[in-house]
């Protein structure tokens, strides 16, 4: 689902999208991707402002254009794994950043997430 | 590539009313363009005279390098806000009223297009619920191969989900040729789907920008804009 906000630039939460979705596995490596005005459809936007998203991507190594074949998710995994790294550090700063406003101090925020996570463990078993 | 419609120093007056006031505009081919305005503000007569059915008062309107006539009329397709095609016709007669009238006219994917909504083509108009009836006219028009498609609020008066299919049929036809003139007043719903929005107010563009552009600056959206713009 394209949930896409009205505020901010279109084709910036395209690319977001997108990427989550790489990061997700919805697109594993080497996956080829549907054409421009599929995508566009599917999302409900611009073919243009799509074309410019994946424009983006492309410059940024996560997807490549075949010349006759179309477009395609990279097959470099650590590629992949790069960008899952900075979209958790991103997830953390955001976080951390919240948590320190609440007042909370580095140790309790660790101390927090650890039985938190402790928590959840559990209650799934 | 020449750009597909130009306005210069367009002038439309009437005895009492000054309908539209020295606009300038370039729209380029391969956009899909919102024209955005209160009621009375100009923009059904910006399309009449895109499409021939007005004549300046002064000032250039020009598709693709072309006064409006017959050759301009073949690459422009027009959806009215209210239909002329008859209640009576069937969808079958439409089709083949579209077929006689215009050679760029693409049967198939009309046809292609009622299929997935199941409509049957012997159903008479008059007996279509507005919103069926606003997609077949939608898709007719969308089924030309035409290089401007004017289409005056084509989402207004249909459920959310039928604006949603609306707008996907006009994606699915975009073609960098091809220029598409959205007239309405539901931005919320199309803005995500312009490249560029128009302004207009009084007779006047106030405003020709693109949306991204917009949002990344004001941090708003167009809807939110037009509010503030055209507060009564």
């Amino acid at each position: 689902m394209w949930e896409l906000d009205s505020e901010r630039p279109v084709y910036i939460q395209l690319i977001e999208k997108l990427k989550a979705d790489i990061i997700s596995g919805y697109y594993k490596p080497g996956d080829k991707l549907p054409s421009v005005r599929e995508l566009a459809a599917q999302a409900l936007v611009n073919p243009n402002t799509m074309q410019k998203a994946l424009s983006e991507l492309e410059r940024t190594g996560l997807i490549y254009t075949h010349r006759t074949s179309g477009r395609f998710i990279t097959s470099d995994e650590s590629i992949i794994r790069k960008l899952k790294e900075e979209a958790a550090v991103e997830q953390v700063r955001e976080f951390t950043s919240s948590m320190k406003q609440l007042g909370f101090k580095p140790d309790q925020i660790i101390e927090l997430v650890a039985k938190l996570l402790k928590d959840e463990g559990n209650q799934e078993v | 590539m020449r750009a597909i419609l130009e306005c210069r120093t367009l002038n439309k007056k009437y005895a009492n009313l000054v309908a539209l006031n020295n606009v300038n505009l370039t729209i380029e081919r391969g956009k899909i363009i919102g024209l955005l305005g209160p009621n009375g503000s100009g923009k059904t007569t910006l399309i009449k005279l895109i499409n021939g059915l007005l004549v300046p008062s002064s000032g250039e309107i020009l598709i693709d390098g072309k006064k409006p006539g017959p050759e301009t009329k073949r690459i422009v397709s027009y959806l009215p806000e209210r239909t002329y095609l008859p209640d009576w016709m069937k969808v079958a007669d439409a089709i083949s009223f579209f077929e006689d009238f215009y050679s760029d006219f693409d049967k198939g994917k009309c046809m292609d297009m009622l299929k997935r909504l199941n409509l049957n083509p012997g159903m008479r108009l008059k007996n279509l619920s507005k919103g069926t009836k606003e997609k077949v006219q939608l898709i007719l028009v969308m089924s030309r191969q035409a290089d401007l498609y004017c289409l005056d609020e084509p989402i207004g008066g249909v459920d959310p989900a039928a604006r949603d299919y609306i707008l996907n049929t006009i994606i699915s036809n975009y073609n960098e040729n091809a220029s598409v003139i959205i007239s309405t007043h539901l931005i919320a719903d199309i803005e995500k789907v312009l490249d560029e929005f128009i302004f207009i107010k009084d007779g006047n563009i106030t405003v020709h920008a693109s949306v991204d552009d917009v949002r990344s600056r004001e941090g708003k959206s167009i809807d939110t804009l037009f509010r503030e713009v055209f507060r009564c």
